[in-house]
């Protein structure tokens, strides 16, 4: 979607204004805390994946996105997930206050304290074995689509028409446009190398490229 | 408990509000509606039983004590110090790091990018803010702020000016957008007359703003060991 949380080369946004690297806890109030938290704990249940996660962020007002501060977009994408898989209801959310407890099935679910490292170390590999072979190989020319697709996607305005050269082919990982709608389907990837002029014209720097990770799906052959 | 904040998150109040009681704030003050609704959705998750509560403590300390950029300097440092390893770094990061030990979620897919005098590589995520958590911990407020997604693949120079580091003219920036599982850490160059210096001591040369690419790593004179 064209949502507001599709930054690259977006304008008048001001100064970066990094706080000294010495300086900067790793969250700045305890609520930032528990966000992180209770929602990573709350992902553990499987009810939802990445891709899911990031559109229900994405899904707000762009206005809401930009003056959010980060957790507060955390907050509201997790708000949206537990209403719409059904974990809890709009009017607990509303009201604070549990109709009962969660089903029997998905309190199994639920790690203990102790597994939380394991859950960590295992991580969510997404890499697939696919029957199709890669359309591109390294140094291929490829224009990215211009395509617009209302639900999630990872493929950037700023590199939609562009032409660039596939630089290198990751294997296939799971396509996250599929992946927010709930489906799990391997694409291969691809990292994509894009001249700075290619994508930004006359106001481009000198001397640079940006590459960007883009699915087959994204891409189309010159 | 009191807990302040602000629409930055980076206000006075917060850095006072560290030291509770060094001010003459009045602790009677009610927390915000954020920090209410925060409160009021842990105590559901918790209640529903859809969380543990020790299992949202673990998650926190991990993140705020166990795992961070101290890590990735440790495979910086390793690199510069042994060349098989830092081929192995680059053909293959996320064994080469899984051996050290660092592996896992939001690193399940690593990349190493290796700075040269003509190459300088930085990453963003201009989507979200993808980050490589288990050699870097966390991203910082401004890796994951609007103005450094939406800047840094259209003018990496002068985001790099704004953190102080200034590149010749002929360096090329290769700016790494982080749009898919693949998660980037930059091996900086090494710091001139480090000759004979061991891993351990490397490491302290090492930043974290070094493994993103928006500096250098420091050098002996800036960690006071200067000739």
């Amino acid at each position: 979607m064209n949502g507001a949380h599709d930054l690259g080369g977006m304008h008048g946004l001001g100064p970066i204004n990094p706080e000294p690297e010495a300086e900067e806890p790793v969250f700045h109030t305890d609520w930032e805390k528990r966000v992180f938290g209770f929602t990573l704990a709350a992902g553990f249940l499987g009810k939802w994946n990445i891709d899911m996660s990031r559109h229900s962020r994405e899904r707000q007002h762009p206005v809401d996105y930009l003056r959010h501060t980060y957790y507060e977009n955390w907050l509201a994408g997790l708000e949206k997930l537990l209403v719409e898989t059904g974990l809890i209801s709009q009017e607990e959310l509303a009201t604070g206050k549990p109709a009962g407890p969660a089903e029997a099935s998905t309190r199994k679910c639920v790690p203990k304290a102790e597994d939380v490292a394991e859950i960590i170390a295992r991580g969510n590999p997404v890499a697939m074995a696919i029957d199709t072979p890669p359309r591109f190989k390294t140094g291929d020319k490829v224009r990215a689509c211009n395509r617009h697709p209302a639900g999630h996607t990872r493929q950037p305005l700023y590199v939609r028409g562009r032409i660039g050269m596939i630089c290198e082919h990751h294997g296939a990982h799971i396509f996250p446009d599929r992946n927010a709608a709930g489906s799990k389907e391997g694409r291969h990837l691809y990292s994509v190398g894009f001249k700075a002029e290619t994508l930004w014209g006359e106001n481009a720097d000198d001397r640079s490229v940006v590459y960007v990770d883009l699915w087959e799906d994204y891409l189309e052959p010159l | 408990m009191q807990v302040h904040w602000s629409p930055l998150g980076l206000s006075e109040e917060i850095k006072v509000s560290e030291n509770h009681h060094s001010h003459d704030h009045d602790h009677t003050e009610p927390p915000t509606d954020l920090v209410l609704r925060v409160q009021a959705l842990e105590s559901l998750l918790i209640e529903k039983g859809l969380v543990e509560p020790e299992s949202i403590d673990a998650l926190i300390d991990t993140y705020e004590t166990k795992v961070g950029p101290r890590n990735g300097a440790k495979v910086v440092a390793r690199a510069w110090c042994d060349s098989a390893f830092k081929k192995w770094l680059l053909t293959d990061a996320t064994a080469a790091i899984a051996s050290m030990d660092y592996a896992g979620r939001q690193g399940e897919h690593m990349k190493v990018l290796e700075n040269t005098p003509t190459t300088h590589n930085l990453v963003v995520c201009t989507l979200c803010s993808c980050y490589p958590w288990p050699v870097m911990g966390l991203p910082p407020v401004w890796y994951k702020s609007a103005p450094y997604r939406a800047r840094a693949v259209a003018s990496p120079r002068d985001v790099l000016k704004e953190f102080g580091t200034e590149l010749a003219d002929e360096v090329e920036i290769h700016v790494w957008d982080s749009t898919s599982e693949v998660r980037y850490l930059v091996l900086p160059e090494r710091p001139h007359d480090t000759e004979g210096w061991n891993e351990a001591d490397l490491t302290e040369l090492v930043t974290r703003n070094s493994m993103i690419g928006v500096e250098k790593a420091k050098s002996p004179k800036d960690i006071g060991r200067g000739i």
